[in-house]
């Protein structure tokens, strides 16, 4: 019943089976200009040829050091920022050629991570809600937001009509969430959603999120540095380095055994919970290359231990390893075939 | 299904909520300062509207004899000016043109300047740099000058320095409008209209406009008592009001020769324009803080 009210408007045309984004090789490189003419001197390689699918249901989760390209992949899937290069395919329709942009965004929502810079501080909090169904002509636009916001925790007697600023930073994520949800969406991308809250209202919310994953059959995309969070959420998680995927896979299998020595020194990265555990060496040293002169053949390789010449020349190629289930990674040491001294040894182990 | 029953029982008691403009308002009136300011320009355009009515003595009536008598002189309140004319009688009948002069062009200037501003920061690129490089060749020339210049060009009158204000004071407001603008559309919540798929026109009318008015009409209420001394400037020079015309500027340009004779007649004009543009700044000021939800 939720489920049918969920998808008002929003009927599923693939199947189970059709994933409801196919991005491929997404590319956005925004220009530096500079000088009397504004003339192009350089571009930033923000995200560059990036390709993945989330499925119905799922929750993928993105994560990567900053500047990594995580929020322009965001932007790009909800059509905020123009792609440079590359296709969304939504539910088995190509974006700008079968769906509008228009159409798209009734599908896909996002919630940011500042949760006041997202609010309209002029508007109470029934109206911000109520703005999407407004201008797509609901019948009852302050209804679904009142019915929202018991849905997300905020009794409507009491919050309706107070200004953002009066919220705490819990409430105003619910608001947020609230928000994203008016237009019955079938995927939420959560831009660290979470990230800016407190660990106790981070973990009220992310017990929100679950709880309206299963009521409403969501699809979320899920983007945070905070690497227990993102296992504690995803059911498959992207990693990205300087606007490349560099491994996705099931969460469990990479939590389980990184596959790319980038995610590995990323989990290493992680503190742990347990005192006798702690991390003694920093697992990864300096600092992310410029993404306006992004390293040659493979990106990683000007920090990475393992790095050989084939490194710096050849591009690995994101490729299925160690016969898991749908577990990629863009690295030669998994290329039995690379030319690697080390390959498929020292991390098969 | 108790998830759908929910929402049925608590859409019901829409309790309609005062809208933003009534909050406003109702801060507005909790301002002492800012009421009171309220009520004295509120005076001085009564005045000025109803002078005819009020009783006074004919403001172009001259008398050789009777000049630049003192304030409280039988039959003249407020004195007399340089020739002989009742100065209160002046005072609020300049008040029509000083107040008109004063507010038509920076109300005008208001709408053509925070249009063209909301259009270049929230479109952005090529637009903006048209609009903003065109806005910059005015700036290029002292305010004073540009009125002076389109007004010789246009020829003397009041409609003609209505226009020539008008245009001298586009550029600042445009100005202001346009980084307020720029600096609301990159905030998130832009973005998150933008998302739901709301057109230009909508996000700039219901999440834009609400933001940037504010500092706008702050800057705006500033410019009048800029705009009135501009305007007795172009009268000075004989390309604005003319004499015997009463209006606060060119009354404090003629009466500037008596201000050894009779200086507290002399200042009167100023006095004048001094509470008027004290009056709207600080109203200016009660009003942006009465426009600011988070007191």
């Amino acid at each position: 019943m939720s489920k049918t009210e969920a998808s008002f408007g929003q009927t599923d045309r693939g199947g189970p089976h059709q994933p409801l984004i196919i991005a491929k090789d997404l590319k956005k490189h925004f220009p530096i200009r500079s000088g009397l003419l504004n003339r192009k001197t350089a571009t930033v390689h923000a995200v560059d040829g990036i390709s993945f699918e989330v499925q119905k249901g799922e929750t993928l989760g993105i994560v990567g050091e900053s500047g990594c390209g995580k929020s322009t992949t965001a932007r790009l899937l909800i059509g905020l920022i123009e792609l440079d290069d590359g296709s969304i395919i939504y539910d088995g329709d190509a974006l700008g050629t079968d769906i509008k942009l228009k159409e798209l965004r009734r599908g896909v929502q996002m919630v940011f991570q500042d949760s006041y810079a997202s609010l309209n501080p002029r508007l109470t909090i029934v109206d911000s809600i109520a703005f999407g169904p407004k201008i797509h002509g609901h019948a009852d636009p302050s209804g679904v937001a009142r019915g929202l916001m018991g849905r997300v925790g905020l009794d409507p007697e009491r919050f309706a009509e107070r200004y953002p600023h009066e919220l705490s930073g819990g409430q105003r994520q619910r608001v947020n969430i609230a928000r994203a949800l008016a237009l019955s969406p079938r995927l939420v991308i959560l831009d660290e959603a979470v990230s800016a809250l407190d660990k106790s209202v981070e973990a009220q919310v992310l017990n929100l999120l679950n709880d309206l994953k299963e009521e409403l059959g969501l699809t979320y995309v899920f983007i945070s540095h905070d690497l227990n969070v993102v296992r504690y959420i995803s059911d498959r998680v992207l990693v990205m380095y300087l606007g490349e995927v560099v491994e996705v896979g099931p969460a469990d299998a990479i939590y389980a055994k990184q596959a790319h020595p980038y995610t590995a020194s990323l989990f290493a990265a992680m503190p742990s919970m347990d005192p006798d555990n702690r991390t003694e060496e920093p697992p990864l040293a300096g600092d992310p290359p410029n993404p306006i002169d992004p390293p040659t053949g493979c990106r990683f390789h000007t920090r990475c231990r393992f790095a050989e010449d084939i490194c710096s020349k050849t591009k690995p190629k994101l490729s299925v390893i160690g016969g898991s289930e749908r577990h990629l990674a863009a690295c030669h040491l998994q290329d039995t075939t690379s030319g690697h001294s080390q390959a498929l040894k020292e991390v098969a182990e | 299904m108790t998830v759908v029953a929910d929402t049925a029982e608590v859409a019901e008691p829409v309790r309609k909520a005062p809208g933003y403009w009534a909050g406003v308002f109702k801060r507005f009136l909790n301002d002492p300062v800012a009421v009171t300011c309220t009520i004295v320009v509120l005076l001085l355009i009564l005045a000025a509207i109803f002078a005819p009515y009020l009783g006074l003595n004919d403001p172009y009536k001259a008398s050789m004899i009777k000049r630049l008598k003192p304030i409280g002189f039988p039959g003249f309140p407020l004195g007399t000016d340089e020739q002989g004319r009742d100065m209160l009688a002046r005072l609020i009948y300049g008040g029509r043109l000083t107040l008109f002069v004063g507010l038509v062009p920076v109300v005008l200037a208001f709408f053509i300047g925070s249009t063209l501003g909301l259009v270049a920061g929230y479109v952005g690129g090529w637009i903006n740099t048209i609009i903003m490089r065109t806005v910059d060749v005015f700036f290029a020339f002292p305010s004073v000058l540009l009125a002076i210049a389109i007004s010789s060009a246009l020829g003397a009158g009041i409609i003609n320095s209505l226009v020539s204000l008008t245009i001298v004071f586009i550029p600042p407001i445009a100005r202001v409008a346009e980084s307020a603008t720029a600096s609301v559309r990159a905030l998130d919540y832009i973005d998150a209209a933008r998302a739901t798929g709301g057109s230009a026109l909508t996000i700039i009318r219901v999440h834009v406009i609400g933001n940037v008015l504010g500092p706008i009409f702050v800057y705006a209420t500033s410019l009048t008592s800029v705009c009135m001394i501009l305007a007795a400037g172009l009268s000075f020079l004989g390309i604005g009001v003319r004499p015997p015309e009463p209006e606060w500027g060119l009354m404090l340009n003629t009466l500037r020769t008596a201000i050894y004779i009779n200086p507290w007649i002399a200042a009167l004009p100023g006095v004048m324009i001094f509470i008027t543009s004290l009056c709207l700044n600080l109203l200016s000021d009660g009003l942006r803080s009465a426009m600011n939800v988070k007191d």
